[in-house]
């Protein structure tokens, strides 16, 4: 662990709840407190709250905010109702993925992005520079923000608790969300996540972190709310068939390869960066793509290991973990088209023996046999 | 606090061994190699009668992060592999000097555990 890396305001709440820590990101995050099993068990089971405070933030603002927006991003920004958020991603002339981000309207003129971590500083160099083109304002927020996801089927009701009676959380639609005052701390509540399950993410104040995680763990307790750091936010995104940007997606593998095309609007009037190229990887329809597999072994597949089609190679394993709700590995591989065309048996090498993958579509636990 | 038993030998890599006293020893990793693995979700073990160098690699420890290879601590030959890590690799977690050990083998030359480590030489290590 080394003294340059960035801590969130939580640093000291996770070691008090007994968080082992990584790098990440140029963050020391908390990767588990009980354990990844046991969290990941937890988050699908009752609730798990996530310290996602690492993420970067920035707002845009002014009379072409919306324009700028769908310029630099992959989906449609301008046709956002207020109090509504959208996934897309922001891709490179040559359609290579820059990263992907929340956009949030909070007013007719006003937007809030969520960044990943690792590319905040690549993000926020690259979108202010483009924004120069555009009558708006772009700002790093990321200073003015921590935030808290809460996940689960007992998410909600949790988040409820400490709600004002008169706000109705479980009303909030999907993607939507509300600013209102949770346990006193004014907060921006989106019905969004990067589980699979049901749940929130918490915009607050940095100084407001501590308290409000402590409320939720309190008011949570008796539905099983549990702490959950970023080794079970990782293997319940890939269980989920959620990409994570340098694995899923990056500047070499495309939101058409990684099978992210609804996030795409190729006809969006006025183009965005990345547009004409994607375009003719639609047309051609992409060389190879992402998929999700599950193995009916104990070996474990992981990132970079080979993966063959009728004995040939033929791609590679992209993310690789345990699903700790079947028991069996799974992960996501980017292969060949003409490999998946040829409906030949796929394989991957693990420490030397060719082991039989099962592609599945996602949610993995879900998958029937 | 990392657990380091008095009556066992160790080794840079973090493996611990029992000798019985008859030539023969159990085999397992330490408190502190399960508590940097994590939840562990399969140990991939060798067959009775396998033989192995000092330093050569018996097996692979699987947590949910990262596969690590298991490297005998002196040279033996595999009689008895523990069948229940197959249904519960988590005792390797929960008890790794107890019902978590992973192999019982016979000593190429039980002169040869006196070169390992005690418990107070590893604790320096960690």
């Amino acid at each position: 662990m080394t003294d340059t890396n960035l801590r969130t305001p939580l640093y000291g709440w996770h070691a008090r709840h007994g968080a082992r820590f990584v790098p990440f990101g140029g963050w020391e995050m908390p990767v588990q407190y009980t354990g990844i099993l046991d969290e990941h068990r937890a988050t699908r089971t009752a609730a798990g709250l996530f310290d996602v405070s690492h993420m970067g933030e920035a707002t845009v603002s002014g009379a072409q905010a919306a324009l700028f927006l769908d310029y630099v991003a992959t989906n449609r920004v301008g046709d956002l109702a207020v109090g509504r958020a959208r996934y897309t991603l922001l891709c490179a002339p040559g359609g290579g993925v820059v990263d992907d981000i929340i956009v949030y309207r909070t007013g007719p003129q006003s937007f809030l992005l969520c960044l990943n971590a690792g590319n905040t500083p690549g993000d926020i160099a690259w979108l202010s520079e483009q924004a120069k083109s555009f009558d708006c304002i772009f700002r790093n927020a990321s200073a003015d923000y921590a935030q808290l996801a809460l996940q689960g089927p007992q998410a909600v009701e949790i988040a409820a608790r400490v709600a004002p009676p008169a706000v109705h959380l479980a009303d909030v639609p999907r993607f939507s969300f509300v600013e209102i005052l949770l346990s006193g701390a004014p907060v921006l509540a989106s019905r969004t996540g990067y589980t699979g399950e049901d749940g929130f993410e918490f915009y607050l104040r940095p100084d407001q972190a501590e308290p409000f995680a402590d409320a939720l763990l309190k008011v949570g307790a008796d539905l099983g709310l549990k702490p959950c750091g970023l080794g079970a936010r990782d293997s319940l995104r890939l269980e989920a068939g959620l990409p994570l940007y340098g694995h899923e997606i990056s500047r070499e593998i495309s939101p058409l390869q990684a099978g992210l095309g609804w996030a795409v609007k190729l006809d969006k009037p006025g183009g965005f960066i990345g547009r004409d190229a994607l375009a003719a990887e639609a047309l051609a329809g992409p060389a190879r793509r992402v998929v999700f597999f599950i193995l009916d072994d104990r070996r474990v597949a992981r990132a970079d290991m080979v993966v063959s089609a009728g004995g040939k190679p033929a791609g590679k394993v992209l993310s690789g973990t345990v699903s700790p709700m079947i028991n069996l590995p799974i992960g996501s591989a980017l292969v060949e088209r003409a490999a998946l065309d040829s409906g030949a048996a796929l394989t991957v090498n693990i420490r030397g023996s060719e082991v039989p993958l099962r592609l599945a579509k996602p949610p993995l636990h879900k998958s029937a046999k | 606090m990392s657990s380091i038993p008095d009556d066992l030998r160790y080794t840079k890599d973090h493996e611990w061994l029992k000798p019985a006293g008859d030539g023969t020893a159990l085999v397992g990793i330490t408190d502190y190699a399960q508590t940097s693995l994590g939840d562990i979700v399969y140990v991939e073990l060798p067959k009775a009668g396998a033989k192995f160098e000092a330093g050569a690699t018996f097996g692979v420890v699987e947590s949910v992060k990262a596969a690590s290879d298991l490297y005998m601590p002196v040279a033996a030959e595999v009689m008895e592999a523990n069948s229940t890590l197959e249904s519960m690799p988590e005792l390797v977690n929960e008890v790794p000097y107890g019902a978590g050990w992973i192999l019982r083998v016979k000593l190429a030359d039980p002169a040869a555990v006196a070169k390992l480590l005690d418990a107070a030489a590893y604790a320096k290590l960690i």
